[in-house]
């Protein structure tokens, strides 16, 4: 389920587009993923983890976006115009300058997203056929009594582990922006 | 005549409609410290990074060294450059930032330290080599900047109004240390400023620019004693303008039929002024404030009678604004305090008289 995150590392720019991308966030988890049922039923596709995937890389776009776009907004262009100048081609300027500086920001978004995508349970539920993701599993063993120690402590388990990612991600974030200090007068 | 270092030939940069740049024509000699001086917007910093190799140009041609770099992205140019932010790394120490055009060289590790070394020495940042970016004040970024760009050993150094965020007793300092370093490592730097205190103070020679038009090249004390256009004038230093038309001409002087100030004799060459060569053709009188004379007494040639309107005390110096009759505007003069007793110096509504030699006065066209 994490790798689906990884999809979201290259986007430079943006501007108009992100209303468009931002649409999933405004729609209601229920309809998009009663929408997105029948538009992959249209395609003839199977369903199964992989078009869970689909389903979650949708949703998980807005909240990388945001992420990222703070990021980048106030980027100092002239960072890699000076990486250009000291004698580094395009592609050597972006590995040693441009990512480096917004690592920290695609690191905070992989871990953002990784929630969000670990946290649904509706687009998950319709899309994910006979396959499970751990919400489905939970919610399956809900109708077994015996179980339900089980179902709790994993509960218990996934409310601490996603505790502690939320706070990583915001540290890792908050490390990002301190390192980019602003410029002041002497 | 010896080839020019870097030649400019018609370089015109188009955004839209409007040419930044418009058929700039500069030659600048190896080692020379060359500055663009200019109001902002006035396209300075459009020829400069077009020079880096950032933008390029509509038309023309840029040649460094003889060689024609204007295809060339800035990564293989011979220039480096310090930019109006610095554009210090952030990520990077004071070491890494300055080490960063090197280890594209693949120096040896010791030469590569030892290049960093010394240039941490020249910029006075020895020890520094460890500290984080964000440790480090407005001025010590500036100077890792240009360490950063000088350890490249550039054919030529461009600075983006590098001393424009410091504050003005720093911004001195860092002007006497440019000049000294400039002189010591013997790279020509071409350096874009708004001010043209700092341009004056600084540059072997000077391109004052303005709506993207080159106006004139010369050095300092050219640009400020002979302007060649009223802009040019207006833009460095105060000035005072008068209309006036030719009457009569001589060997060393023509005569000015000047409205307000009447007759006047200026001195004028005839290879100065050839315009002012012929009676009745219209020029400005341009004269410069602190070559006007003020005093109580009337002067035995050639006086004007006016009375101070308003006066400003500058410690070194006070600035008057003169008005006299016929003329509605004022003429600004600037006067030394020689004397430490300053309390006589005239006061506003005093009645003065104003003279100056004929000399004094730049002769300009007037269209």
């Amino acid at each position: 389920m994490a790798a689906k995150a990884l999809t979201r590392n290259r986007l430079r720019g943006g501007g108009v587009i992100l209303g468009f991308v931002n649409l999933p966030l405004f729609i209601p988890d229920i309809v998009l993923g009663i929408s997105l049922l029948i538009v992959l039923n249209l395609a003839g596709l199977p369903l199964s983890l992989l078009s869970v995937i689909v389903g979650h890389v949708l949703i998980c776009i807005p909240f990388a976006m945001a992420v990222l776009m703070s990021r980048l907004t106030g980027f100092d262009h002239s960072l890699e115009d000076a990486s250009r100048d000291l004698g580094e081609n395009e592609w050597m300027t972006f590995w040693r300058v441009t990512f480096p500086l917004v690592l920290p920001g695609i690191i905070a978004s992989l871990l953002l997203t990784f929630i969000v995508s670990f946290d649904d349970f509706l687009i998950a539920y319709f899309l994910a056929g006979t396959d499970a993701t751990l919400p489905i599993f939970i919610w399956a063993q809900l109708r077994f009594p015996y179980q339900l120690p089980k179902v709790l402590a994993l509960g218990a388990l996934i409310l601490a582990a996603s505790c502690v990612l939320v706070v990583f991600a915001e540290w890792v974030r908050g490390l990002g922006l301190r390192d980019r200090s602003p410029i002041t007068g002497a | 005549m010896e080839e020019p270092f870097i030649h400019i030939a018609g370089l015109t940069k188009r955004f839209g409609t409007i040419n930044a740049v418009d058929a700039a024509e500069l030659e600048i000699r190896r080692g020379e410290f060359f500055s663009l001086l200019g109001p902002s917007g006035c396209g300075k910093t459009t020829l400069l990074r077009m020079i880096a190799g950032f933008e390029h140009p509509s038309e023309g041609e840029i040649y460094i060294d003889g060689k024609l770099v204007t295809d060339m992205p800035p990564n293989l140019r011979p220039t480096n450059m310090v930019f109006q932010s610095y554009a210090v790394f952030p990520h990077l120490n004071v070491f890494d930032n300055i080490a960063y055009g090197l280890r594209k060289k693949r120096l040896p590790r010791a030469a590569l330290t030892g290049r960093v070394e010394e240039a941490l020495a020249m910029i006075k940042l020895d020890g520094f080599a460890k500290r984080r970016v964000d440790q480090l004040s407005g001025g010590q970024r500036q100077r890792v900047a240009l360490a950063r760009a000088l350890v490249c050993r550039p054919k030529v150094l461009l600075l983006d109004e590098p001393l424009g965020a410091l504050d003005k007793r720093l911004r001195e300092a860092m002007q006497i240390e440019l000049r000294q370093l400039q002189r010591d490592v013997g790279i020509t730097f071409i350096f874009v400023t708004h001010d043209q205190e700092e341009a004056l103070s600084m540059s072997d020679r000077i391109a004052v620019m303005a709506n993207g038009k080159v106006l004139q090249i010369s050095d300092p004390s050219t640009l400020y004693e002979k302007p060649n256009c009223r802009e040019v004038a207006d833009f460095i230093g105060t000035i005072n303008f008068f209309d006036g038309t030719i009457t009569g001409f001589e060997d060393h002087y023509v005569t000015i039929d000047a409205g307000a100030l009447g007759q006047i004799n200026a001195a004028a060459h005839a290879d100065e002024a050839p315009f002012a060569r012929k009676a009745g053709s219209k020029v400005v009188i341009a004269l410069r404030p602190e070559k006007i004379k003020i005093s109580r007494e009337i002067p035995e040639t050639g006086a004007l009678h006016g009375v101070i309107t308003a006066s400003a005390y500058l410690g070194d110096r006070n600035h008057f604004h003169i008005t006299i009759a016929a003329r509605n505007e004022p003429i600004a003069v600037a006067a030394q305090n020689f004397l430490r007793e300053g309390t006589n110096i005239p006061k506003p509504g005093e009645a003065v008289h104003i003279s100056w030699p004929p000399d004094a006065m730049i002769l300009l066209p007037r269209d």
